[in-house]
């Protein structure tokens, strides 16, 4: 509760709203012992005063009435029926949402059918005809507007309970035994009643607003008694002449929503829990870059990673991803980088054309060379002119990162045309060409398909394809078979494998699987919290690892063929990157660690095979 | 293509018919005698049996609601008596009038808000995004009768720019340049509030679709920018603002009824409002089912634009 | 020994393209006719490809998702309704996705409360005891009770799923791909924690998942499944050693592994399961197929002592 108020009242625009309401309702509260005039007597001689006249702050209307009077009495009028209006339709409509979408099947259709016939109402037409049914009057308004909002509120809740009633834990709770009663109370309404309070907090504005119109049309609350909306209807004769009339309860139905809305939002905000990681920002083009000094060149590869650093700023907390990664690759070579997760190995890759989400990712350090050039810190049209043109990327969930509402023949031929300029009849015989590279069977007619039509081996061919498709001279793959089949992913090994070969393209193949490494690979770089801890040829780190964790990681995977058995398992779990320990982070995990470890920085030692450990289990040699 | 269309219009027909279900029981609840009330001294017991009759008010409710549906398929809607004329003809004189009004309306929201909220995500936390903010959360607090009232007393009575009210001049109107000239203040003001709603909703599907995997893919290929926002982003956003588009077309048809009485606007809006306050309950019942039965065909449409946009539905 | 789980002619198949009225337009048959045997204190691992129907097998099970046909028997008893609370006494099932199992609004305590309450319903003290015992056998410490799901990782999210299920006291743990949401050094960590618990509290094991080099560690049997057929089954170090069914061994060679070669050449996915082949679901793919491959479907039968293999050419060892 306590984090719930602080978030609501750092979002500065809702404490404005906050207090604004606060003191709307404390008026209106306070409104029968204030010292107010009588709001409907009427005094003929004293009509439409102006603001300010003695005796009537706000001046008085076509009957004389004071405004002020009637505009406390009109504001508690209005607010206890939008008020009213917003619970009973929320109630009601998250009832029979919860029911609809925990039921399912018959039930649900039958609910949802309804639902959906009285949605086919442009709204107003609903509760005029509900009006025109009861008869005008400001209970009947009511009436008519939470009627007409409750299909709204089904259609809402059902949505979020469908989602929820999928989840694994629901079927966790009818393990444990709970009936449907039970699973509703207890498992799903915690679940979905802060939707249901962001929901109502975010529709109460709209109906004050929809009570006060249909008072303003004649329909809601029948004189002497006012509320806002008739206000300004019988303002509204006399217009041109007594303005005041008319702005003094327009703008405090204006007051009223917006501090609603403002401080529905927050709550909004402060209960979504995506907004609370401040997880919805959108990336920009290219990775933030705040770098103090440009680190020399420690190798001559055709990429150059040198001490590279990239971290996530969330809030306050700084999550130091990776601190200080160097790494050469040469052409046409295949260089493996592997880790478990957040182990920086995909940040590591994604730093190379600037593609970390950012916010909140940003390059603090170091320099990532392409032929000598250095792209951090480029310009974003050359970081465009090379990204996919001579760095190209094949990322991991080819469904995802297919774009689903373009055909794959648009999106590979984009590829090309990003940066070429050439005909689309070119393109496509380009395209044909590249699907047939990647062994597509019946290549033309899988250019107008979408990659929903695909199998999820056929998409991963496709991304290889547009990786391909300007022949760059770094692929970047980045767990490109994690998602796929274990013999589908075979398949698209060998396909790289060859495709590398053929075209003499240099690789850099993150994964998190030995094996893999094993088989594809020419060099291995392992990471841990951030960092390369070892480095060298695949066959002798994996034969003969120099690292600790190395070793133990390799140790506790089983491989097939080994039998039934203990596994070694490492104890403990990887540091958080955002409170790493000083000297080596494994230390802690660590058979072999000794005080020392956990001192000063240990540097990363060797020449063609380089460890980071003051007590490594092999040599590696100057 | 040709057949989801029309799978779409047969499966309406369902929902038509429950419109005409519901606005039927909702006029059959009106308490008291509405032959009566249509003939108020006049009422004699012979009189009001006899207009009864007339009016199809006799027999048991599913009765009377299948000869309403009966003449309703014949095209028949019945006659107003207070206007004295047959309830079509004036519900298509006035629905018309409201078609512009709705339309040009709704053509301003689909497109300010797209925009606004495009620009707003393009440029997140900048000052483009909070000035499209600031605006937009104005514009969904103000209500709209409200709004329509200042933009009068300022453009009409202060500054003199446009007319005050109607929908032609007087005198000497009646040509497009002074439609428009009427049209210009309902039209903003009416749209006012579904533009607002539009651009928050396009922010948010932007922001939302700007972190997915394939749009890190397409940056990846080296995709201009421009081309991400406008082209794979936004693309991907409609997905989830066109039924939006939908439903905020109801509201703008919606908040025609208060636009038209402020700016006195001869549309369908005034007319059910003026109909219901002198209870001419066959007017009201008419004009209620035909403006929801153009609402339905409307969503089929969105529904057709949806099925264009996304492949995955299938067709 | 004695049986502990027995399925005969378990089968599940779902309606695609339902209509208002009428007969659906097809069936997909998510999982054929199959029979399993699970003997008391066994670990039975079954491997498979997405879509090979383990997940349906695997909640039919536990009574999650009622079956289309066959029976299911546990310990003697044959449970003819699909319900989850009748079930949990005896069989209960752990999730994949370790975060997803547990609710994000319920602390710990109130989870593993849940199954005692309503299934024993125990006294709060008994409740109280048993919970802190839960948990010591999980390895998790008591201070972790009064906290939500979201303050765990996902090792620690799975060692809390783990206690869930064992809340109930079953006889058997269905563990639906236990470790494939965990990073390798936690995976260790997990399987070594149900290799213990097993030994402790005497359970059966069905060991679901995709990984088989994970499988063979766990396992004293092992079940193939194709397109929802058992295409093989037989003692764990025989099934991936010496495979006699063609996929079995298209598995086992695609499994990567260090100082083995990229396996090249082998093309072909699963077929469409709305238009399933005529015969052997694998024909297609198997480059031993023949004639009568594409023809007839192959019955599972013995192959060699207690290894079975649903091919019309079995491989020789």
């Amino acid at each position: 509760m306590r984090v719930f108020f602080a978030l609501l009242f750092r979002n500065r625009l809702a404490g404005i709203g906050g207090v604004v309401l606060a003191i709307i309702v404390a008026l209106v509260l306070l409104t029968p012992v204030l010292p107010l005039q009588n709001p409907d007597v009427t005094a003929m001689g004293d009509r439409f005063l102006r603001p300010l006249s003695p005796g009537h702050l706000l001046g008085t209307d076509a009957l004389g009435r004071d405004l002020l009077s009637r505009l406390l009495w009109g504001t508690r009028l209005s607010l206890a029926v939008g008020f009213a209006a917003a619970v009973a339709a929320g109630l009601i409509g998250s009832a029979v949402g919860i029911i609809a979408g925990y039921a399912g099947g018959r039930i649900d259709n039958a609910i949802m059918r309804f639902v959906d016939m009285l949605m086919a109402f442009p709204y107003i037409l609903l509760a005029l005809a509900i009006v025109a049914a009861l008869g005008p009057g400001l209970m009947n308004a009511l009436i008519a507007v939470a009627a007409v909002n409750v299909p709204f509120f089904a259609r809402n809740i059902r949505g979020i309970t469908v989602g929820l009633a999928s989840r694994d834990f629901i079927d966790a709770a009818r393990l444990s035994g709970k009936g449907h009663v039970r699973i509703v109370l207890t498992e799903l309404l915690p679940n979905v009643l802060p939707v249901i309070v962001i929901a109502m907090s975010t529709t109460i504005g709209w109906m004050i607003l929809e009570t006060a119109g249909l008072s303003f049309l004649g329909l809601g609350s029948q004189p002497p008694q006012a509320d806002l909306g008739s206000m300004l209807g019988e303002a509204r004769a006399a217009m041109i002449s007594a303005p005041h009339t008319s702005v003094v309860p327009g703008v405090m139905i204006f007051l009223i929503v917006m501090s609603i809305n403002l401080l529905g939002d927050g709550v909004r905000d402060a209960l979504d829990p995506r907004l609370k990681s401040g997880a919805l920002t959108r990336p920009m083009a290219a990775t933030r870059v705040a770098r103090r000094n440009v680190p020399e060149a420690q190798g001559s590869g055709l990429l150059q990673i040198d001490d590279l650093e990239a971290q996530f700023h969330v809030g306050r907390r700084v999550y130091r991803a990776v601190n200080g990664v160097s790494l050469s690759i040469a052409p046409g070579e295949c260089v493996g980088l592997i880790g478990e997760s957040g182990s920086g190995k995909s940040v590591t890759a994604l730093s190379v054309m600037g593609l970390v989400a950012s916010p909140p990712g940003v390059i603090t350090g170091g320099a990532v060379r392409l032929a000598d050039e250095d792209l951090i810190g480029a310009p974003y049209a050359r970081l465009r002119a090379l990204r996919g043109n001579k760095v190209a990327y094949v990322f991991q969930d080819p469904l995802s990162t297919l774009h689903p509402l373009y055909r794959v023949g648009d999106q590979l031929t984009e590829a090309i045309t990003s940066h070429h300029r050439i005909s689309a009849h070119e393109a496509r015989e380009r395209a044909l060409k590249l699907l047939a590279d990647v062994r597509i069977p019946n290549p033309a007619a899988r250019l107008s398909a979408y990659p929903h039509e695909l199998s999820g081996g056929m998409r991963q061919r496709i991304g290889i394809a547009m990786a391909l498709a300007n022949e760059p001279e770094v692929i970047i793959a980045d767990e490109p078979t994690t998602a796929l089949d274990v013999t589908v992913q075979a398949q698209v090994l060998a396909l790289l494998d060859d495709l590398r070969r053929r075209k003499n393209v240099a690789i850099v193949f993150i994964t998190h699987d030995f094996g893999i490494v094993g088989q594809l690979c020419d060099r291995v770089a392992v990471m841990y919290a951030g960092r390369i801890v070892e480095e060298g040829p695949t066959e002798r780190v994996l034969s003969d690892p120099a690292h600790p964790y190395t070793r133990r990681l390799i140790a506790c995977v089983p491989e097939l063929g080994g039998g039934r058995r203990q596994l070694p398992a490492i104890p403990g779990l990887p540091p958080a990157v955002d409170q790493l320990p000083e000297g080596c982070a494994f230390a802690p995990r660590c058979d072999r660690a000794t005080p020392d470890c956990a001192q000063g920085e240990i540097g990363l030692r060797g020449s063609l095979r380089k460890v980071r450990c003051i007590h490594p289990e092999a040599e590696v040699g100057a | 293509m040709g057949r989801y269309i029309l799978r779409r219009l047969i499966s309406a027909v369902p929902v038509l018919l429950g419109i005409t279900v519901i606005v039927f029981l909702i006029m059959a609840m009106i308490p008291g005698d509405p032959a009566a009330a249509i003939l108020g001294s006049y009422a004699t017991p012979d009189n009001v049996a006899r207009l009864n009759r007339e009016l199809g008010l006799e027999g048991p409710l599913w009765q009377r609601y299948l000869l309403w549906l009966w003449h309703l398929l014949h095209g028949d809607l019945g006659r107003s008596y207070a206007l004295n004329r047959p309830v079509l003809d004036e519900v298509l004189e006035r629905f018309s009038a409201t078609l512009v009004l709705a339309g040009a309306s709704f053509i301003l929201c689909a497109v300010f808000g797209i925009l606004a909220g495009v620009v707003s995500a393009a440029r997140q936390y900048g000052f483009a995004d909070k000035a499209i903010t600031f605006v937009v959360l104005i514009g969904i607090s103000v209500p709209a009768f409200f709004l329509g009232m200042m933009m009068i007393l300022l453009f009409a009575v202060d500054l003199r720019w446009l007319p005050v009210s109607g929908m032609y001049a007087i005198y000497g109107g009646g040509d497009l340049m002074d439609l428009l000239r009427h049209l210009i203040m309902p039209a903003t003001a009416l749209a006012a509030v579904a533009t607002g709603v539009i651009a928050r909703l396009t922010r948010g599907a932007m922001l939302e679709v700007l972190r997915q995997d394939y749009i890190r893919t397409a940056r990846a290929k080296g995709v201009h920018e421009r081309r991400v926002i406008w082209g794979h982003a936004l693309r991907a956003a409609m997905v989830s603002v066109i039924p939006v588009l939908g439903i905020q077309a109801g509201f703008v048809l919606s908040g025609a009824v208060y636009i038209e009485t402020v700016f006195q606007w001869p549309g369908i809006g005034r007319m059910l409002v003026d109909a219901i306050l002198k209870r001419d309950i066959v007017l009201v019942q008419g004009g209620v089912v035909f403006v929801a039965a153009c609402y339905v065909l409307f969503n089929i449409a969105v529904d057709v634009a949806q099925s264009l946009l996304d492949p995955r539905i299938k067709t | 020994m004695s049986v502990m789980l027995q399925t005969r002619d378990l089968s599940k198949s779902f309606p695609v393209g339902r209509r208002l009225l009428g007969a659906p337009r097809g069936f997909v048959h998510a999982l054929r006719p199959t029979s399993i045997t699970v003997e008391q204190g066994e670990t039975l691992g079954i491997v498979g490809e997405s879509g090979c129907g383990k997940s349906t097998l695997a909640r039919m099970l536990v009574g999650l998702m009622p079956p289309s046909g066959g029976s299911i028997e546990i310990d003697g008893t044959a449970l003819d309704r699909a319900d989850p609370a009748v079930f949990g006494r005896m069989i209960q099932y752990v999730f994949q996705d370790p975060s997803g199992c547990l609710n994000p609004r319920q602390t710990i305590r109130q989870i593993l409360d849940a199954p005692l309450r309503l299934l024993y319903r125990m006294d709060a003290p008994a409740r109280a005891a048993r919970i802190a015992e839960l948990l010591d056998a999980v390895n998790l410490r008591a201070e972790f009770l009064d906290r939500y799901p979201h303050e765990f990782s996902g090792g620690q999210a799975q060692r809390i799923g783990i206690a869930r299920a064992l809340a109930a006291a079953p006889r058997i743990l269905v563990l639906d791909e236990p470790v494939s949401a965990l990073d390798v050094s936690v995976q260790a960590q997990v399987l070594n924690l149900l290799a213990d618990l097993k030994a402790q509290l005497d359970l059966t094991y069905l060991f679901i998942s995709h990984d088989l080099a994970v499988v063979e560690a766990v396992s004293d049997r092992i079940v193939v499944l194709y397109f929802g057929t058992v295409v093989e089954s037989g003692p764990a170090e025989r099934v991936f050693a010496s495979p006699r069914h063609p996929y079995t061994k298209l598995l086992a060679d695609s499994a990567p592994a260090v100082g083995r070669p990229l396996l090249k050449g082998a093309e072909g996915e699963l077929p469409d399961p709305l238009n399933p082949p005529p015969g052997c679901a694998f024909a297609s793919r198997c480059p031993a197929a023949t004639e009568i491959c594409r023809r007839d479907t192959p019955p599972l039968r013995i192959i060699d002592g207690d290894q079975f293999a649903a091919c019309h050419h079995p491989l020789a060892p």
